[in-house]
């Protein structure tokens, strides 16, 4: 099955085409699976119920009943509402999260466009969704969506910049910017002349891994960085006027997010689509390295949601103050330490 | 190539008139969060232009100053400043203010096009190659590595400055 596969090569057009569709379902399926096993399920559990029974088998089948509940409900906007701004809102956010899937690579091949600059290109999209954030706070004529946006905006600014600094340590250690070639240097790595394992840069970049996490959990703004969306204290922010399926839209972009971000962690951190123990040129990934893949993504989404489930919302000053003080400096000392590692080694 | 050429022409040209009609939207719209949001269609204009010309390295760092940053910093300030939504009749300039904005465009416009068409106007499109980020970045850090260091003095300076400003002590 495998050469036939290999030798599988459409003209422009139709690869075109092949890949829109698969990204145009793959977005909804990830964030389908993130929210009812992660959402639903492990959440109930850690905090002692059961979570959804009655849709489908074990309760499976809630999220597909809450989407087409959203999809039946009337489309509202507010009357002071600046109605193009408002309906395009979450489309900007939604269209954010689909550019990141580009460069997501679930084996050597099997990636939309193999791009020579992968990590750069994720970094820049993914803060492309703070537009539509700001679009949608001001465009609902609502203080508290002002509010929320404000909110957003300056937590999105201030966790971009770890999060970019982070990922340095890795780009450094692996000598190339691609995804694809951050998985082949840690497949091909070495543990001190120990190739048992390959590289995975969790072991050297643990730091870099941890603000990484953190970066992420705030881009999401889950929990305990939900200021911008804290319904205690500013009813949801830019979506509290948000219903039906303008807010499903927003709720896939985040659950979708949060999938292609544990996904580029995954490449980045623990070995990506290659398992250690079988070279990263063989043909088996062709059908092994999206199960890998997602295997490893489902690990790291699971701390994403622990650590979003267990601890309380900072407050707005801690937040910015973590960001600035703490993980900037510590993702500084990382890259030096890095740096002089790799001359040194 | 020249079916390849044909293709980046017609792509170009559909951008431009995309950028030309956003970049007077800019300057014509009744709202301030409107024209900045009419601004990013000419921003991702211009990356999208830097993609066909196959530089993928200048077309992502424009997304990520330009839409990332610079567009975000606009839109929290005109939040910070102005939020309603609706249009703004105080946005007109004085009629002189218009004449003399007219003017330096004209005189751009003429200057820059003449210093293109004398400088290139007879330029033949030589064959596009993509251009590796690996060679980009060796070039900044070997042979122009003395004004990169020159501009992040000056940026330093920058900063340094916006915050000597913004203390109120």
């Amino acid at each position: 099955m495998t050469p036939m596969l290999a030798s599988f090569d459409p003209p422009y057009w139709l690869s075109t085409v092949i890949k829109v569709l698969v990204v145009g379902a793959v977005v909804p399926t990830t964030a389908l699976i993130l929210g009812v096993v992660f959402l639903f399920k492990i959440m109930s559990w850690m905090q002692s119920r059961l979570g959804p029974q009655e849709a489908g088998p074990r309760g499976l089948l809630q999220l597909l009943a809450d989407g087409v509940k959203f999809i039946q409900k009337e489309d509202i906007a507010p009357n002071g509402a600046d109605l193009w701004v408002f309906k395009a809102a979450p489309l900007v956010v939604l269209s954010s999260t689909l550019l990141l899937y580009v460069a997501l690579p679930a084996s050597a091949h099997l990636v939309v466009e193999d791009l020579d600059v992968g990590v750069f290109y994720v970094l820049a999209i993914s803060s492309l969704s703070v537009i539509g954030v700001l679009m949608a706070g001001w465009a609902s004529a609502n203080k508290y969506s002002l509010m929320g946006a404000l909110r957003a905006a300056g937590q999105l600014i201030a966790y971009e910049l770890p999060m970019v600094l982070a990922v340095i340590g890795v780009v450094i250690q692996a000598g190339t910017m691609s995804l694809n070639g951050i998985v082949f240097a840690q497949n091909g790595g070495a543990v001190f002349g120990w190739t048992g394992i390959g590289n995975p840069y969790i072991l050297t970049q643990f730091i870099g891994f941890f603000i990484f996490i953190a970066a992420v959990q705030a881009e999401l703004t889950q929990p305990p960085f939900d200021m911008p969306v804290a319904e205690s204290e500013i009813v949801s922010g830019y979506q509290v006027e948000y219903t039906g399926f303008r807010f499903l839209i927003f709720f896939l972009a985040e659950f979708a997010t949060a999938f292609v971000f544990a996904g580029i962690a995954a490449v980045m951190f623990l070995g990506g689509w290659a398992v250690p123990w079988l070279e990263a040129s063989s043909d088996w990934y062709y059908v092994l390295g999206p199960a890998v893949l997602f295997a490893k993504v489902m690990v790291v989404s699971f701390i994403i949601f622990w650590v979003r489930f267990t601890y309380p919302r900072l407050r707005e000053d801690q937040l910015q103050s973590f960001a600035w003080k703490f993980l900037i400096p510590l993702a500084l000392v990382n890259i030096v330490a890095t740096a002089v590692l790799k001359v040194v080694f | 190539m020249l079916a390849l050429l044909v293709a980046q022409n017609i792509a170009f040209y559909i951008i431009a008139a995309l950028m030309v009609f956003g970049a007077l939207r800019v300057v014509t719209c009744k709202n301030l969060m409107h024209a900045a949001l009419w601004l990013v269609l000419v921003l991702a204009g211009v990356a999208a232009q830097y993609i066909l010309l196959a530089a993928e390295f200048v077309a992502i760092t424009q997304v990520l100053v330009y839409l990332g940053a610079i567009i975000v910093l606009f839109l929290f300030g005109i939040m910070l400043t102005r939020t309603k939504t609706g249009t703004d009749d105080n946005l007109n300039n004085s009629a002189g203010a218009r004449r003399m904005a007219a003017l330096i465009g004209v005189l751009l416009a003429g200057v820059m096009g003449y210093s293109l068409w004398d400088g290139f106007g007879k330029r033949e499109f030589g064959e596009l190659t993509v251009q590796r980020t690996a060679e980009v970045s060796d070039s900044i850090f070997s042979t122009y590595l003395l004004p990169f260091e020159v501009i992040s003095i000056l940026l330093l300076a920058a900063l340094i400055g916006a915050i000597v400003l913004a203390r109120r002590d």
